[in-house]
């Protein structure tokens, strides 16, 4: 059952070939017994059977959505009501949301069964899942490599078959990162697109929840049910949900992909350069036109994203402070004892770097010369991408420089790591949207292409990477020992 | 050495709304403790902002009615400190961008008018309430008014005395109210002021350094903490110290401000612009909008007052300083269709002297407008005098009768039946013969005692100008 | 440009953040290297660009002002640390 798409599972539910409680079952044994990829933070067997029931109820009585019965796992940023929304930190380790996020409600609307909440680098800021307070996950590929992060624990639980699928989110590539990495399709909204209400934030003009799955059809569901205008965000754009299915099948000859050089520089690891090349050429085969483009500012991207993040969080992670919800110190002496103490015990090494960070580029006498320029940059980065998108339809390229790399390899050197996210944050700057599909393997780790479109054409990302897996079958393979 | 002082007033005013700045809770006054305080107001991880239009609108009509730039664009910003009434450990508010720009206060000090600049007035959301009685040695907090829309309203340093100061705070307060964008209840909270306070070597055009004191919470209190201020500051310089910018805490009891040390360690507010919400745009059909409903503001009704109405100066402004007691006033105005004049003294005398006697406010007078036009109605008719009437305000006050009831009821009717006036006065005459032959001999001073006796003989209810008209001719012979 | 450890002190203290003893020297030196890596920002002339906030040019959606958030006082209280007579509870304030 764990290796049917979406669209297999609905109708082997609603034609009886298995029910959601067998099916919720199922990927509850399988979760049990690979524990050991520390993939979840929360199983939540209890309300997945729960779920499972009401939902088979509802497909009995023919009311069934896409969703209805079919078992997904959310990433742990996402407040789950009455449920542990940890983020992947100590200082929530005791937090049990009082409330459903946008996404979770719209979730639980469609009938879907909650598996649980899957292991996330703290508060999302990582590359590797190594920052989690519950440890790191391990890549199924090869359990000695990252997942990738910070939806690392989403990544390996699709790549496991650990879930149907799963929801991310992508503040810098923490969606298409560790797709990429565990050989799935990972699609990161246009800003605006899916609701922040109840996603634990990081960094708010960045961050973007979205779907994480085995192919494009499958996200193209999953989009379906997340999208939408949700009155409770400022930031959610009123417009309408197209049907993201329906144009998958659409040709692509004409196509106009641009792939920048600045991208395809000889700083691209040659067999990822030489993978990619590969698929390319699969969209050649499918008509499509291929040209060169250039985006002269993309190489500020990390210095830009690297102020604005941090800022923004330094200021997102003040209401964790031990007085209304989460960790306190034991015995504070006074006031900023209890503030310095439970932020201190509680916050891990990665966030408090990005606060102090995020706290400095904010002070006075610095604000100009960091927040500001980061700022003025953003918007020479995202003029490059709307000056690109004249040009061409898709701008092509890597989603990482190198496969899923060791565990450990990269945790102590934090600029090491901020340098793997180089292909995927200008996109959060500029808040497009951009899906990672898989597009072969380097000594057998996943390797990931990635699609930018323009500003809400997830539709017509979601044909280019469909067509594409019509003609390749990378995002159907399995790993070893997860079959 | 001459000392001049240089004041200016950072005001915040709560905002008459239903809901909170950013969230859908309350901002009920006096609920139990943080039964008004929701998910968004709490700070939980996850929650988000959005706007209220309705503090927006009643912000911008403050705008317009200080002729102020109405900001086409602006901004909400984070203000970052750790505080535990401050649940997201940031305030947000308005920085680069406020909503409202540099307009203008007319204040009278002393008969003399004087101009005080306004430099801004920008939106935020206040903070929750510190209590401070024990819990074991422990604080408890009560995020109820957390997220209570505040409408900041920062004075250039244009006042040189606690005088003026009071003045432009009741003027303010006065405005707020009378736009209807305010409560005003400061008992509540609802209008609060710090005051910046330096002094300077009369003739010196550089500002000294200034202290900031905190919360003042009545008129009363802002006279005397700037004159303690004052002092405080003008004696430190004259025994040879220096003035540090610090924020001061006035102490109402003891009559002194001291510094809140608590608050002053390094503050640095990292402002930046709030990601999650987006810059606010005022366009021209909305401002129109709200043009086309503007209340008329206190002048331009004091001087239609004046025009239309012909009343005097002082009635007017007495008139038109609270909008409740200047629609009162129409309203009666219009009810009795009386003379206007009639009707202010009724209302700036009688009436006004009854309210402050109760205690009580024009909203809550027992007498509704329509009940003293009916009283008014029966002035101008002659149908009672005026020295009945007050004996029916009397009833008027204390029944919920009308003044046709009470009249009809206790015969106060006035007799304007010449007839019945005649028989009187000619009893009189007859009866006082010693009186007549003194008026004729041109003693004038005894008609008022015929008067008198024609009135007592009535029970005043005979009309005075009737009786005067008919006593003269009788006497006269 | 490189901080100094206490410069990172007086950081942490501003952002409340408890970081021990030992560690200063390596946040000191990481967020150095993150500083280094900023000034590459420098290289380029600025000066007539608008700063960019958010991704999409939008504008302020407003909320109509109606009470929609009922009580849920004690909901929220139970996930909190410390609290009584329905106030959280802090070490003493002193003002």
């Amino acid at each position: 059952m764990h290796t049917k798409s979406l669209t297999e599972l609905a109708h082997g539910l609603r034609s009886g070939e298995f029910s959601s409680v067998e099916l919720t079952q199922h990927f509850l044994k399988r979760i049990k017994q690979h524990q050991d990829l520390n993939a979840y933070i929360t199983v939540t067997e209890e309300t997945a059977l729960q779920n499972a029931i009401v939902a088979d109820a509802r497909i009995a009585n023919g009311q069934s959505t896409a969703l209805t019965g079919i078992p997904i796992a959310q990433k742990d940023i996402f407040c789950t009501l009455d449920i542990k929304t940890s983020c992947g930190s100590k200082i929530l380790d005791n937090f049990i949301a009082p409330y459903n996020a946008t996404v979770v409600e719209k979730f639980n609307l469609a009938g879907a069964v909650l598996l649980g909440k899957l292991n996330m680098d703290e508060f999302a800021m990582g590359s590797s899942n190594e920052t989690s307070y519950y440890g790191a996950v391990k890549n199924p590929w090869n359990i000695n490599t990252v997942p990738g992060g910070s939806s690392g624990g989403s990544g390996a639980a699709v790549a496991a078959r650990l879930a149907a699928c799963a929801t991310g989110t992508d503040t810098g590539g923490s969606i298409r990162q560790p797709a990429a990495h565990c050989g799935i399709t990972g699609l990161k909204p246009t800003y605006g697109r899916v609701s922040r209400y109840g996603m634990i934030a990081y960094a708010s003009s960045l961050d973007q929840g979205g779907p994480m799955a085995r192919s494009a059809e499958d996200v193209a569901i999953l989009l379906q049910t997340m999208a939408g205008f949700d009155p409770k965000d400022s930031t959610s754009v009123d417009l309408s949900v197209p049907d993201y299915s329906a144009g998958l099948n659409n040709p692509l000859a004409g196509l106009k992909i641009g792939l920048p050089k600045e991208f395809f520089s000889n700083d691209l690891n040659s067999d990822m350069a030489a993978t990619l090349e590969t698929a390319i050429n699969e969209y050649r085969k499918l008509g499509a036109e291929v040209k060169e483009v250039s985006m002269p500012n993309l190489r500020l991207a990390i210095p830009a994203y690297y102020v604005i993040a941090p800022a923004e969080c330094s200021a997102n992670l003040s209401r964790f402070d031990g007085v209304r919800f989460g960790y306190r110190c034991e015995n504070p002496v006074d006031l900023t004892d209890l503030y310095t103490r439970s932020r201190g015990e509680g916050f891990g090494k990665e966030v408090k770097r990005r606060i102090l960070m995020g706290t400095y580029a904010l002070s006075t006498g610095y604000y100009d010369a960091y927040y500001v320029k980061a700022q003025k940059i953003r918007r020479l980065i995202s003029d490059d991408f709307k000056m690109a998108l004249t040009e061409v339809d898709v701008i092509m390229g890597p989603v990482t420089p190198t496969p899923a790399f060791g565990i450990g390899e990269k945790i102590a050197d934090p600029i090491e790591m901020y340098l793997s996210d180089i292909y995927t944050i200008a996109i959060n700057l500029a808040g497009l949207p951009a899906l990672s599909i898989p597009a072969g393997f380097i000594n057998g780790l996943p390797v990931g292409l990635q699609i930018i479109g323009n500003y809400f054409s997830e539709d017509r990302l979601l044909n280019i990477a469909h067509q594409y897996q019509q003609v390749t079958d990378w995002h159907q393979h399995t790993p070893k020992g997860f079959e | 050495m001459e000392w001049e002082t240089v004041i200016g007033l950072e005001i915040h005013t709560q905002l008459a709304t239903q809901s909170k700045i950013f969230s859908g809770a309350s901002t009920a006054y006096g609920a139990e403790p943080n039964t008004q305080a929701c998910a968004v107001d709490l700070g939980l991880p996850g929650v988000l902002p959005v706007l209220n239009e309705e503090t927006v609108r009643l912000a911008v009509i403050f705008g317009m009615a200080i002729e102020a730039h109405i900001a086409p664009y602006s901004v909400f910003a984070r203000k970052n400190y750790f505080y535990p009434d401050l649940p997201k450990g940031y305030q947000i508010s308005q920085m680069d961008h406020p909503i409202v720009g540099q307009g203008h206060l007319d204040i009278e000090v002393e008969g003399v008018t004087k101009r005080i600049g306004i430099t801004r007035a920008h939106l935020e959301e206040d903070a929750g309430k510190s209590l401070h009685e024990s819990f074991h040695g422990l604080t408890g907090i009560d995020l109820n008014r957390a997220g209570t829309p505040l409408l900041e309203i920062v004075s250039e340093p244009d006042m040189r005395s606690a005088k003026e100061a009071v003045a432009y705070m009741r003027k303010l307060y006065e405005l707020v109210r009378y736009l209807g964008i305010c409560d005003g209840n400061m008992q509540e909270g609802s209008f609060r002021c710090d005051a910046n306070v330096s002094v300077r070597p009369k003739g010196q055009s550089t500002f000294g350094t200034r202290a900031e004191i905190k919360n003042i919470n009545s008129f009363k209190f802002v006279e005397k903490a700037i004159n303690h201020e004052v002092e405080r500051q003008i004696e430190l310089i004259e025994n040879g110290g220096k003035v540090v910018q610090e924020t001061r805490l006035y102490d109402s009891v003891k009559d002194e401000t001291r510094s809140m040390r608590s608050k002053e360690e390094a503050n640095d507010y990292r402002y930046f612009p709030d990601p999650d919400l987006l810059p606010v745009l005022i366009d021209e059909a909305f401002k129109a909008q709200i043009k086309a409903h503007l209340p008329e503001l206190p002048q331009a009704k004091k001087l239609r007052f004046k025009t239309d109405y012909q009343l005097d100066e002082e009635s007017a402004t007495i008139l038109t300083t609270s909008r409740p007691l200047a629609d009162y006033f129409e309203a009666t105005l219009k009810a009795s269709q009386s003379e206007p004049r009639l009707c202010a003294n009724w209302i700036t005398g009688d009436l006004s002297a009854a309210l402050n006697k109760a205690g009580l406010e024009i909203t809550d007078s027992p007498i509704s407008d329509e009940r003293l036009a009916g009283l008014l109605k029966r002035i101008s008719d002659n149908t009672i005098s005026g020295k009945i009437a007050k004996q029916v305000f009397e009833v008027l006050w204390q029944s919920p009768a009308t003044a046709d009831e009470i009249i009809a009821e206790q015969g106060l009717k006035q007799i304007t039946d010449t007839g019945a006036i005649e028989a009187i006065i000619d009893k009189i005459i007859a009866d006082n013969q010693g009186q007549v032959e003194q008026y004729r001999s041109g003693k004038d001073k005894v008609f008022a005692f015929f008067v008198g006796q024609v009135m007592k003989e009535m029970k005043g209810k005979a009309n005075p100008a009737e009786v005067n008209k008919l006593l003269k001719n009788k006497l006269q012979g | 440009m490189s901080l100094t450890a206490n410069d990172v002190t007086q950081i942490a203290h501003l952002a409340r953040l408890g970081i021990d003893k030992q560690d200063i020297d390596s946040y000191a030196k990481d967020l150095s290297g993150i500083l280094d890596l900023m000034t590459q920002m420098s290289e380029l002339n600025t000066d007539h660009v608008d700063p960019m906030a958010h991704p999409m040019d939008q504008v302020q959606r407003l909320r109509v002002d109606t009470i929609s958030e009922p009580n849920n006082r004690e909901k929220f209280m139970s996930i909190a640390p410390q609290t009584e007579a329905g106030l959280y509870l802090v070490p003493k304030v002193i003002e």
